[in-house]
């Protein structure tokens, strides 16, 4: 069961890093709220909560990168002042960032001395380290190729080098923020051993996320935190996923309506032997051939780059196909077709890169609102546009929506990431559009939204649109697919239905293990 | 990318340009200091000569006449995300487009001349710029090179065409002949005039009226049409910008040509409205400072007809300050307006921190 609101009485080992009262307001958020919480040292420590629970800004504030407006921070039981990263790593304190802070045309070791190289000839600098570089890796069982460049390296083993990186710096305490968003089911795993070889050492961990199953699997302690607030702070034994997820949403959610059997409508959507290379000229997708018809969800399973972003670009216009084609209701479009032309046909789309496609930060919300519409007829008056019409209906979506604030004139960079997606699946699911491409539409967005756009989907393909979802999210597509295809650079490996997938299934096609689903 | 939250518009757009003037201010009266001047009595006569009488405004109202056009200039294709540096060569070429229409017209009604050499003076520009904005387009080249080069180009070119095509054989200076007077924009003293209002003769004439009507046309079209929304869009996030249908490179295309057409405009105040002829190195850096007052306006029309303003201030005040004090030279009144430029375009964050500190919207959004 899930123990009280405060910790337990305190434990005699000293703490590895503590937390008091720690308050942080941007604007007129108060991001973390009186946040207190104690972490053992040689312990993983789970920080849970959802988007915008305030977990990434409490360990900024830990690794210097955010002042907080109040509050003290003990490390080892002294009061420290934390100003600059500089002062935390100098206080044995290690951060693996989600997107890693690496040069891609660098070695392994180059990058492990990236700032301190130790004198001005590089070589020697070099020479010192690969020696206690390759002792570190002994220790903790890092196996890594010191002279392979991090650019050729597959995402599990960049992962490695940041570990390194914090450790050949001296950190006791790890701070990892969500660090599998990016890895298979198996590289996570790999990940956790890491994990406890470094607890076995000594070391102390903190990890941040949102997925309970790596909560569940990994950590000895967990914080929950919920709208910048610590809700709970239990140990990983006394508490169960279902538990931690009340706590991190603050009510329970109703299990999503079920499935339709398919109606089996005719193909809206299709591809045949598509294929699509990058700027680079490398293929991204391969020969790839899929159909979605109305009134189906197809999701696309798969370790995020391996060619689903190209195959949505593809589909909605923006990458040039370099090989194949793409049929709209039987009829093949021409490869120069732009995104423009394939809206007005009936194709929406919401971006999986809401902040760089989806909409424009500097613009009002009700700008951001008609992004890829703005040449709709009832948007405009000659040259001219109807900001009144515009803002109306755009006011009336967001209490649709239930976007927060329901302030058409906020910048869209200023709305909580959740919100900025409702207002994407607003724009793109309001025209009831005959097919709809969806990317990630919930990476970044609270439990409690992420709930509302499994709702919107779901009702949007019982009203016949066919929608092709591409999520690095097991449970979503799981949740939501009724048809799964698993892609593999840029093909797909396999397909399942939706009564024969299992995430395990899932995760083995997913790491180009093909026989052992069909 | 932190997003910032806005501050008030008067802050951003009155109080924060006059710290920084008035930190320039304080700099220039120490260099004064430094070379023996009286900096109180320098600055007052640079300001008396700006603006301490009806004709001191009308010089002032000229050159900012020119400013509003190209601080316009480099606007619009900085909301599309593009640096236009090339307004001078823009408003060289503009000038050939008056002086054309201007000679080939001379002594038919102003009403026909008029619009014909606006016209000639936009499709001048934006065809100077089209080439640069083309390479940009479609070859990617950078638009600050290719665009700084066509300055060279316009000057060479229009060397070339005043010394061996249009200069008046037995005139020893590269220059056309004097235009028709039907063919002379009426001056401002004129028009007040009409409307019973005395005013000193100044090269102020009815150029003024444009720049600003243009301003207003500014506003309208890059905050209020579907076409300054896929500007904007642009400029703000290209990879939106091609989710949403729009083409990149006939944004870039139209948002530069038509830049250069603005600055192309300087030519009809110079050329139509005060010389009254065509002759080499007209535009006389205007097309440069334009860059500076579209910065410290934050490409808002609003704000770069204030920024002109001050910057025809700074220009007039400058050549009074020259004329008045001996001791101080063009080199030192150079050395003034160039601190404003300074703390006003490449330094106008410099007092942002503390201010916005002041209103308490240093916050970007929780992660």
């Amino acid at each position: 069961m899930v123990g009280g609101t405060t910790s337990e009485p305190s434990i005699p080992t000293p703490m590895a890093v503590s937390l008091r009262g720690i308050t942080k307001r941007f604007g007129p958020v108060l991001a973390n709220d009186d946040v207190s919480f104690d972490v053992a040292r040689g312990t993983i420590h789970g920080i849970i909560g959802e988007n915008g629970a305030g977990k990434s800004t409490v360990m900024s504030i830990l690794y210097g990168l955010t002042a907080s407006d109040g509050g003290e921070i003990l490390i080892d039981g002294r009061t420290v002042t934390i100003a600059r990263s500089a002062d935390a790593i100098g206080l044995g304190i290690g951060m693996v960032h989600q997107h890693f802070m690496l040069v891609d045309s660098f070695s392994v070791l180059e990058n492990l001395v990236l700032g301190v190289e130790g004198g001005w000839r590089l070589s020697r600098g070099l020479d010192t380290a690969r020696a206690r570089v390759t002792a570190l890796t002994r220790t903790y069982g890092l196996e890594l190729d010191l002279d392979a460049l991090v650019g050729d390296l597959p995402v599990g083993l960049r992962q490695r080098v940041e570990i390194l990186k914090a450790l050949y710096r001296g950190a006791h305490t790890l701070v990892l923020d969500e660090p599998t968003g990016v890895l298979t089911p198996d590289e996570a795993d790999q990940l956790f051993e890491i994990l406890r070889t470094l607890r076995a050492e000594g070391k102390t961990v903190l990890l941040i996320t949102h997925k309970l199953r790596e909560i569940m699997a990994v950590t000895d302690r967990v914080t929950v935190m919920r709208a910048g607030r610590v809700v709970a702070e239990v140990a990983t034994a006394d508490t169960s996923r279902e538990a931690l997820a009340v706590l991190m949403v603050g009510r329970a959610l109703a299990p999503l309506p079920g499935k339709r059997e398919i109606a089996g409508g005719p193909a809206v959507l299709a591809t045949e032997g598509l294929s699509v290379t990058d700027a680079a000229g490398i293929r991204r997708v391969d020969d790839l051939t899929l159909s979605i018809r109305a009134g189906e969800i197809v999701g696309i399973a798969g370790v995020s780059g391996n060619g689903q972003s190209e195959l949505l670009a593809a589909l909605a216009g923006t990458l040039p196909i370099a090989g194949g084609r793409v049929m709209w209701r039987g009829q093949p479009w021409p490869s120069g077709l732009g995104p423009r032309d394939r809206r007005r046909q009936g194709l929406a789309h919401i971006p999986e890169d809401r902040l760089r496609m989806g909409l424009i930060g500097a613009f009002h919300a009700y700008e951001s609102a008609i992004l890829g519409y703005q040449d709709d007829p009832d948007y405009s008056a000659g040259p001219l546009l109807r900001t009144g019409r515009i803002c109306d209906e755009t006011r009336r979506r967001m209490s649709d929506y239930d976007v927060r604030p329901a302030d058409v004139d906020l910048r869209s960079a200023l709305f909580s990431g959740g919100n900025q997606q409702k207002l994407i699946s607003a724009r793109e699911m309001e025209r009831a559009p005959a097919a709809l491409l969806v990317g990630q539409p919930t990476r970044g967005v609270d439990i409690g939204a992420i709930d509302f756009i499994h709702r919107r989907l779901i009702a949007l393909r019982d009203r016949g649109t066919a929608i092709l979802l591409v999520s690095v999210e097991l449970e979503e597509i799981l949740a939501l697919a009724d048809r799964i295809l698993v892609m593999v650079d840029g093909r797909v490996v396999g397909e399942v239905s939706r009564a024969d997938a299992t995430e395990q299934a899932l995760g083995l096609l997913m790491a180009g293990v093909r026989d052992v689903a069909a | 990318m932190t997003p910032r939250r806005p501050l008030p518009a008067p802050v951003e757009y009155a109080l924060i340009p006059l710290v920084n003037l008035l930190a320039s201010l304080v700099v220039a009266a120490g260099v004064l200091a430094l070379i023996g001047a009286d900096p109180l009595d320098a600055l007052g006569s640079m300001a008396e000569g700006a603006v301490g009488s009806a004709e001191a405004w009308g010089y002032t109202l000229y050159y900012a006449t020119n400013f509003i056009l190209t601080g316009l200039a480099v606007a619009l294709p900085f909301h599309a995300g593009l640096f236009n540096i090339g307004g001078e060569g823009q408003a060289t070429m503009g000038g050939l487009g008056v002086a054309l229409v201007c000679l080939g017209f001379g002594g038919y009604s102003l009403w026909l001349v008029l619009p014909l050499a606006i016209a000639a003076a936009m499709l001048c520009g934006a065809a100077w710029a089209a080439v640069p904005a083309w390479l940009q387009a479609r070859r990617g080249s950078h638009l600050v090179i290719t665009t700084i080069m066509f300055n060279f180009l316009a000057a060479a070119l229009m060397t070339y065409l005043l010394v061996d095509v249009l200069r008046v054989p037995g005139n020893g200076s590269p220059e056309t002949r004097v235009f028709d007077p039907s063919a002379f924009l009426p001056p401002m003293d004129a028009l007040l005039g009409l409307l019973g209002v005395p005013f000193p003769s100044t090269p102020l004439n009815i150029s003024l009226l444009l720049a600003l009507m243009i301003a207003l046309l500014f506003w309208v079209l890059v905050w209020h049409t579907r076409w300054g929304y896929e500007i904007r869009a642009v400029g703000h996030s290209p990879d939106a910008a091609r989710y949403a249908g729009i083409s990149i490179s006939r944004v870039i295309l139209a948002s530069v040509m038509l830049g250069g057409a603005l600055a192309g405009l300087v030519a009809v105040n110079e050329v139509m409205g005060v010389h009254h002829r065509l002759f080499l190195g007209f535009s006389n850096g205007y097309g440069f400072v334009g860059i500076a007052v579209a910065l410290m306006g934050r490409n808002h029309p609003l704000g770069i007809v204030l920024a002109a303003v001050l910057f025809g201030a700074l220009y007039q005040g400058g050549t009074e300050l020259a004329f008045d004090h001996p001791e101080i030279t063009r080199e030192i009144v150079v050395v003034v307006e160039g601190l404003v430029i300074l703390f006003c375009g490449a330094f106008e964050n410099a007092f942002r921190g503390p201010i916005e500190a002041l209103f308490g919207r240093t916050g970007a959004k929780p992660a």
